[in-house]
């Protein structure tokens, strides 16, 4: 019975162990904090290029789009020279700490929600721009009325953006380094737990996480279709 | 249906409305000529209503007119030191993801009016088009007469010297056209400058002081309703009154 991963799963949580309880609380931290952080720099940002004509637009756009299958490894990496001893931002010793972890998922985060919500943005404004252009309204001015039009659509962006953050592991293994208790997160815990032969905890592990992700996308999903329902 | 023939008791001025001068205006993006060249002055009470075929460049007449197109060659000027604030009603009206109230009070913020008094003129608005009992109501759900008449309503909490309408009753039952049509005179009336362009005949009869008549890019005419509709003067003019197919 103790070899089967759907009782392992159960009981992990039954018990509320509390390393568990640990390893679970700072991977929603990490990811959540990650999404929150790109999305306040990613949606502007979009929003930016579907309005704006510049130089050199379509590469940007190109390299966004491009980024959204970033290596989490070359993300890590990145990062992890970023932050060593000797990088240029050695100093903050932020290396294997659940800062560093953050950073390197809003780096992975952030070409994703950039580029849908350009994406978004874009069809929307094909949309208003005679009316905005009517009312005299200038293209920052735009920005807001636009992302906040886009809400629901952007949600959507926001859930593909936490689901990459959350399935993630090369990365915050290479600058977290799956310390216990300090920045062990739920894939890390897989990994490690699998090449130690653990497989009923590591697919316990599993399932929880797959679990929570699945809880917070129904609740978007649920919290989305009400207010869908509301505004038409 | 509310009535619309509520009495007036605001404070736009009753002022000449500002007259719109298009000097060898041309449009011709890619080197296409789809509008112009010409040239004619819109002074008159108005409402000025544009006619002509599809494909004669009404729409396009309305939006260089607006400044939502640039004109390649020529001029679009107004009376007075600076362009008069307009507003435009387009055929399929445009209205945002939120409440018909949010809607206007959004077109009030984006023309800097106080946050204090948006609310207020807001729903001074909407009661004059008789939507007060749909100031919560998400705008997209609206029937197609209460969207236009919702844009009717934030063109008017702008009080704009000109509106211009790009067939705003083209999709409407004749209840809402009857509506809009009512609406439009109020504006006519509050001394604002309507530009008009239409399909419906009946409409435009009901509705004009002068008619700008285009073919081909080209203004054909441009007099008062009266002789329009009695006598036109220009060939192309005679063949669309007389239901005839005109390029």
């Amino acid at each position: 019975m103790e070899d089967n991963a759907f009782y392992v799963a159960l009981s992990l949580l039954v018990n509320l162990d509390a390393s568990l309880y640990q390893i679970v609380v700072l991977s929603l931290q990490v990811s959540l904090l990650a999404v929150l952080i790109a999305a306040t720099l990613g949606f502007p940002l979009g929003a930016a290029v579907a309005l704006w004509q510049f130089p050199g637009r379509g590469g940007v756009i190109v390299a966004l789009n491009a980024l959204m299958g970033l290596p989490p490894v070359v993300a890590g990496l990145g990062v992890y020279l970023l932050l060593s001893r000797a990088g240029p931002l050695g100093e903050l010793g932020l290396l294997f700490t659940p800062g560093a972890m953050v950073i390197a998922q809003v780096i992975l985060v952030l070409p994703i929600l950039a580029a849908l919500s350009r994406q978004k943005v874009e069809e929307l404004l094909g949309e208003y721009r005679e009316q905005f252009v009517s009312l005299g309204m200038s293209r920052a001015r735009m920005m807001p009325t636009l992302l906040w039009d886009a809400r629901f659509a952007l949600l959507t962006v926001l859930l593909a953006g936490f689901g990459r953050a959350s399935a993630e592991v090369g990365a915050v293994m290479m600058v977290g380094g799956n310390i216990d208790g300090v920045t062990r997160v739920m894939t890390t815990a897989i990994v490690l737990e699998t090449s130690k032969g653990a497989l009923p905890l590591a697919l316990g592990l599993g399932i929880v996480l797959l679990t929570l992700v699945m809880a917070i996308n129904a609740t978007a999903y649920i919290l989305s279709e009400m207010a869908k329902r509301r505004m038409g | 249906m509310t009535s619309l023939n509520v009495p007036l008791n605001n404070s736009i001025e009753l002022s000449a409305p500002p007259s719109l001068r298009f000097e060898n205006v041309e449009f011709n993006p890619f080197g296409h000529r789809l509008f112009g060249p010409c040239s004619f002055t819109l002074d008159g009470p108005g409402p000025t209503l544009v006619m002509g075929p599809n494909g004669a460049g009404k729409s396009l007449m309305l939006r260089l007119a607006h400044g939502l197109l640039t004109p390649t060659e020529g001029a679009v000027t107004w009376s007075g030191t600076s362009a008069p604030r307009q507003a435009m009603v387009f055929q399929t009206p445009v209205l945002l993801r939120r409440s018909a109230l949010a809607n206007l009070r959004h077109a009030l913020a984006v023309n800097n009016v106080p946050r204090r008094l948006r609310t207020e003129l807001a729903l001074e608005a909407l009661a004059r088009f008789g939507l007060s009992s749909c100031a919560d109501t998400p705008a997209r759900v609206l029937s197609g007469g209460e969207k236009q008449r919702l844009a009717l309503a934030r063109a008017w909490s702008l009080s704009p010297a000109v509106l211009f309408l790009d067939e705003p009753t083209s999709a409407l039952d004749p209840a809402a056209i009857k509506a809009v049509e009512a609406a439009v005179q109020e504006f006519h009336k509050q001394g604002t400058r309507v530009v008009m362009t239409t399909h419906d005949l009946h409409q435009a009869r009901r509705l004009a002081g002068d008619v700008l008549f285009l073919s081909e890019g080209k203004v054909q005419e441009h007099t008062s309703a009266d002789i329009f509709f009695r006598a036109p003067v220009s060939r192309h003019a005679q063949a669309y009154l007389n239901g005839e197919l005109v390029a």
